[in-house]
């Protein structure tokens, strides 16, 4: 009796947490909508400046490709004043500079931009305690269905933008197209994907599924920053293109693209981001496997699961190929990174829904 | 962002055409080609990857080449790198119709399924391999080729490898200052003494270093290319592994009852299947005992049903007489032994039946396992009396029942005899007799689950009907005529077991890790040269130039450099006397001017280096061959531009 009266309260309890998630949920959604009118803001706003630097560096007659020569200082102030480097960008690159992102220098827009990352923030917050509110409902990770997943994967990838943002690196660009994703992905959790919180089948009790699945989902979050970089990439290259041959780019593009970072900067910003992660990715995989040896009696049985992770690591190992060989850098370069993205989300969209194998765990 | 960048911003324009006309100039036909072949050589073999040449050159006129000929570019073709890249995205595009269509060595029904409902499709499907994607022909040509590949591409490299760890870094280009990082200045120091300053700082810093001539050469940053060709060794590693695995393996199951147990011999298994160089003794000598087995189910909720834990508690010996140790085997936890794993893979009932002749002597008593055929483990299957009973009349006869159990049952009239619930909540056992010959010693091989009706006559009751009854445990069903009777005692759990034997997986996993560990090394190490160059100037005032190359151009060389300058420097100091200066720096103006507020092209993604203010400067003029800037290029940081 006292046994089955614990068991209700646990339960009422798990209720409890499993709505408090749900408000959570909706709240940080609430508060991305914020943050992505700010964004929207910082962008229109930033639209009044007239920036036009890779138009400069590109449209004047006399400019042919040069290198850039670039004054460091040597950090620290020392007595003995040290020595400075010089960086030059190699040879045949193109030589464009930055663009000063989507405030475009106009101050009320970048007050905008920062009120934007800081709504972001919150936002973040409120998810993560989404996710974790959740995952102590269910009192396991929180991965158990493609709600769970959904959720959590979101939340990663902000994760990893405001990480970049946290290291100062330049990349408040990426904004708004994240949030506006990441919009998407919680409205389809919330309204396609919900299920109501619950354990697992046995077949997901391992310690291998917090390994696989976490790593499964940090990965995911970065190629998508990346392959969010290598789209951004494509239009700018394609900009910076038709100015150096002379084209008169329209007005939209001119002042959205204007903005962002060099094609050059955008291309190693996103090979930077998919080389860091391969290996985590390869990791995935062999994790994966070694549950899989463990669950059900093999390593690796060509489920459709498995054949995706496995396709999705092939075309990102062609990727680094890709931009290790001649005549395959750049655009075919990145045209291989966005098949690789693709089917990422194949592997998790596609396969979950429409094609049955042992990791039916979809939930929908 | 900052106020100084807005203005910066909006100069930008203006700045850009005065830059411009300044340095019409462009580096290409300013560069001699002796300088690229300077620059070139100092670029050389900072990796192993094939020559791309190579892989372009035409086509061989067929009159020209003979067989050997044609082989040889054909080789050349194969390890390049363009059809590495190629074979690759060959290999992912093969993969996926193996998930799209039922595959056989997943699910057999499947694919007769698909057979049956595709008429046309699925015989050229079958031709064309699809069912069996993995194994078909053109798959392994497109893996085995890539392999081929990776092998001929991965010995080149590793020779190119060993020789560049036997030689020494190259000697330092003319001109250190048209390489991606570059610093500059002037020391009282002697040329010797500098060059042994620097000698001692790069060894520090672990560089290999020598000095070449008037300058110090050194390289770091081997282990990038051992980690890449570690990382393709280790992926042939892993394929032999598993071939060698494919072809060593067995795989079996075993249903087992509580109380019952299991020695590794073929006869035991219920199927059995083996690689092809499989032989019996390769089966690892091993035996157990189900002590207990058990399932738990959710109880409430919408999942009320979906299992919760599947265990099995065994005690198990190794080899022919090892000692007793007791495990338990869940869904994730298989019990290992040597090359083997035992899987649980199923969970259900045996019911405990009694059969008695028409004397009342017990003629049968065991577990019968059934098979269940839902997932709350409604169940069915066979009870067969083989020998040992007699008739009313005393002759031998053979007795069958068709069994069909529910461990929860849903009450009398209550529709089908489906179970309601996995656990054993209210079980009943529906029972049909028959009696004559089962059939088992025709020599076909029999279905233990299944009777065998030819030879079988029904047991009738009362109104001529086939005599069926459902018995709830401790209920025994009659048979008519005095010919004894049948009692559900008890009920008794199984579990299935899959026991796996897959040699080659220690050394697929020690691939699987070499191959991490070595793509880490390859992708986040990166090879660099640094070069210090020391000669008297005009003035005899030395002149140090500093000089850093990647492969790739890199955030942190010029980071590194500054770092390595600075120790330089610190033992090196610059020369107080500035008196020179004005004079023999006939063409620093350029770097003189204000920067614009372009950030580098080589920091975008990392503006960690917005720290150390990153000005885009003018370029830096062409410095006249060998003399070099003797102070150090002056450009105020970006902040020094605010009003
Ligand atoms: C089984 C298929 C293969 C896979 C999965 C694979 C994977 C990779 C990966 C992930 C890298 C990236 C490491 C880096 O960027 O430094 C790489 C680099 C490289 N691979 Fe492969 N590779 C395969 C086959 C081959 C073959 C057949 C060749 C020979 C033609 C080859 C030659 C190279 C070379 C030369 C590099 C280094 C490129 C560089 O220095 O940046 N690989 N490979």
């Amino acid at each position: 009796m006292t046994h089955a009266a614990a068991t209700e309260l646990a339960a009422a309890t798990n209720e409890n947490l499993a709505n408090i998630s749900n408000v959570l949920i909706y709240s940080a959604m609430a508060v991305y909508t914020l943050a992505f009118f700010a964004y929207i803001a910082e962008w229109l706003l930033g639209s009044r400046s007239k920036v036009g630097r890779t138009a400069a560096a590109l449209t004047e007659k006399t400019q042919v490709a040069k290198p850039a020569v670039t004054v460091k200082k040597a950090g620290g102030t020392a007595v003995l004043e040290r020595p400075q480097v010089v960086v030059r960008a190699a040879a045949g690159e193109r030589d464009v500079p930055d663009g000063p992102g989507a405030h475009g220098g106009d101050e009320q827009g970048d007050l905008y931009g920062r009120i934007a990352v800081s709504l972001t923030v919150l936002a973040f917050a409120i998810a993560a305690g989404g996710v974790l509110t959740r995952a102590l409902s269910v009192q396991r990770a929180p991965w158990g269905n493609m709600y769970e997943f959904n959720i959590t994967f979101s939340t990663v990838a902000v994760g990893v933008y405001l990480a970049f943002l946290a290291l100062r690196k330049n990349i408040r660009w990426l904004g708004l197209p994240l949030i506006t994703t990441v919009l998407l992905d919680l409205g389809v959790a919330v309204t396609i994907l919900y299920t109501a919180s619950d354990q697992l089948v046995p077949a997901l009790h391992s310690y291998w599924l917090y390994i696989h699945v976490s790593t499964a989902i940090l990965c995911g979050a970065v190629f998508y920053v990346g392959a969010v970089g290598t789209v951004l990439y494509l239009f700018k290259d394609t900009y910076e293109n038709k100015l150096a041959t002379g084209g008169k780019p329209g007005r939209f593009a001119s002042s959205v693209l204007e903005r962002l970072p060099a094609s050059a900067s955008l291309d190693k910003f996103s090979y930077r981001v998919n080389a860091a992660v391969f290996p985590l990715w390869t990791f995935t995989i062999i994790a994966g496997a070694i549950w899989a040896g463990d669950a059900w009696g093999r390593y690796w049985g060509w489920d459709p699961k498995e054949t995706w992770s496995f396709i999705t690591w092939v075309a990102y190992a062609g990727y680094l190929h890709a931009r290790a060989t001649a005549g395959w850098k750049g655009r075919k370069a990145a045209y291989i990174a966005l098949i690789a993205f693709a089917c990422w989300l194949f592997n998790y969209y596609g396969v979950n829904l429409f094609v049955n194998g042992l990791h039916s765990y979809a939930g929908v | 962002m900052s106020n100084a960048e807005t203005k910066a911003t909006a100069k930008a324009d203006t700045k850009a055409k005065v830059d411009t006309k300044a340095h019409a100039n462009t580096t290409a036909t300013v560069a001699s080609a002796d300088e690229e072949q300077d620059l070139g050589a100092a670029r050389s073999q900072l990796s192993t990857a094939p020559k791309e040449d190579a892989a372009k050159e035409d086509a061989p006129h067929l009159p020209s080449l003979g067989v050997i000929g044609w082989a040889r570019w054909f080789w050349r073709q194969l390890t390049s790198m363009r059809v590495a890249l190629l074979l690759l995205f060959l290999l992912s595009l093969a993969a996926i119709p193996g998930s799209l269509i039922p595959q056989s060595g997943q699910d057999e029904t499947k694919v007769a399924d698909f057979m049956n409902r595709h008429e046309t499709l699925g015989p050229v499907y079958e031709k064309l391999g699809l069912f069996h994607v993995y194994s078909s022909v053109w798959f392994s040509a497109i893996y085995i080729l890539l392999f081929i590949s990776l092998i001929g591409c991965i010995v080149p490299r590793t020779w190119q490898f060993v020789e560049q760890l036997r030689g020494r870094p190259p000697r330092a280009p003319r001109r250190l200052n048209r390489l991606p990082a570059y610093a500059t200045w002037r020391t009282e120091a002697e040329p010797e003494q500098v060059r042994e300053i620097a000698l001692t700082v790069l060894k520090g810093r672990r560089f290999r270093s020598h000095v070449a001539g008037d300058a110090v050469a050194a390289e770091k940053g081997y282990l990038r290319e051992a980690g890449n060709l570690v990382f393709h060794l280790a992926l042939i590693v892993m394929l032999v592994a598993f071939a060698w695995g494919q072809l060593f393996k067995s795989e079996g199951t075993k249903l087992i009852l509580q109380g019952d147990g299991f020695a590794n011999t073929m006869t035991q298994y219920d199927d059995f299947k083996s690689g092809n160089l499989f032989t019996l003794d390769d089966l690892d000598s091993f035996s157990f005992n189900l002590k207990s087995a058990k399932a738990t189910y959710e109880r409430n909720g919408p999942n009320r049903g979906t299992p919760r834990t599947f265990e099995s508690h065994i005690t198990y010996s190794v080899g022919a007489d090892g000692k007793e140790k007791p495990a338990t085997i869940k869904v994730n936890k298989p019990l290992v032994v040597g090359d083997s794993k035992v899987y649980m893979i199923n969970f259900g009932y045996a019911p405990v039946i009694t059969v008695r002749d028409g004397k009342g002597k017990v003629v049968f008593k065991d577990a019968v396992p059934l098979l269940p055929i839902d997932g709350n483990l409604t169940s069915s299957g066979a009870v067969k009396v083989l020998d040992g009973y007699r008739n009313a009349k005393g002759e031998k006869e053979q007795l069958g029942f068709n069994a069909f159990f529910v461990p929860t049952f849903a009450g009398a009239g209550k529709g089908q005899m489906l179970s309601q619930f996995p656990a054993l909540d209210f079980p009943v056992l529906a029972l049909s007799a028959y009696r004559g010959d089962l059939g088992v010693d025709s020599g076909i091989p029999q279905n233990i689950y299944q009777l065998n009706k030819t030879n079988l006559k029904e047991f009738k009751d009362s109104k001529g009907q086939l005599l069926k009854k459902r018995l709830l445990p401790g209920e025994t069903m009659k048979l008519p005529d005095g010919a004894g009777s049948v009692t559900f005692d008890s009920v008794e759990p199984w579990s299935r077991f899959q026991i796996t034997q897959q040699p080659g997986s220690g050394w697929a996993l020690a691939g699987a890790i070499a191959a991490i560990l070595g793509l880490a090394a390859s992708l986040f190490i990166q090879r660099r040269r640094v070069w210090v160059r020391a000669v008297k100037g005009a003035d005899g005032v030395t002149v140090v130039e500093m000089a850093g190359l990647g492969r790739s151009e890199s955030a942190q060389l010029p980071e590194e450099l500054g770092d390595l300058a600075g120790l330089v420097h610190d033992k090196a100091p610059t020369a107080p006397d500035h008196a020179t200066e004005a004079d023999s720096t006939p063409k620093s103006s350029g770097t003189r001017t204000p920067p614009s507020s372009d950030s580098s092209p080589s920091s975008p993604s990392s503006p960690s280096s917005d720290s150390s203010d990153p000005s885009h400067a003018d370029p830096a003029p062409e410095p006249d061959a060998g003399t070099t800037n003797p102070d150090p290029p002056v450009v105020p940081a970006e902040g020094a531009e605010t009003p």
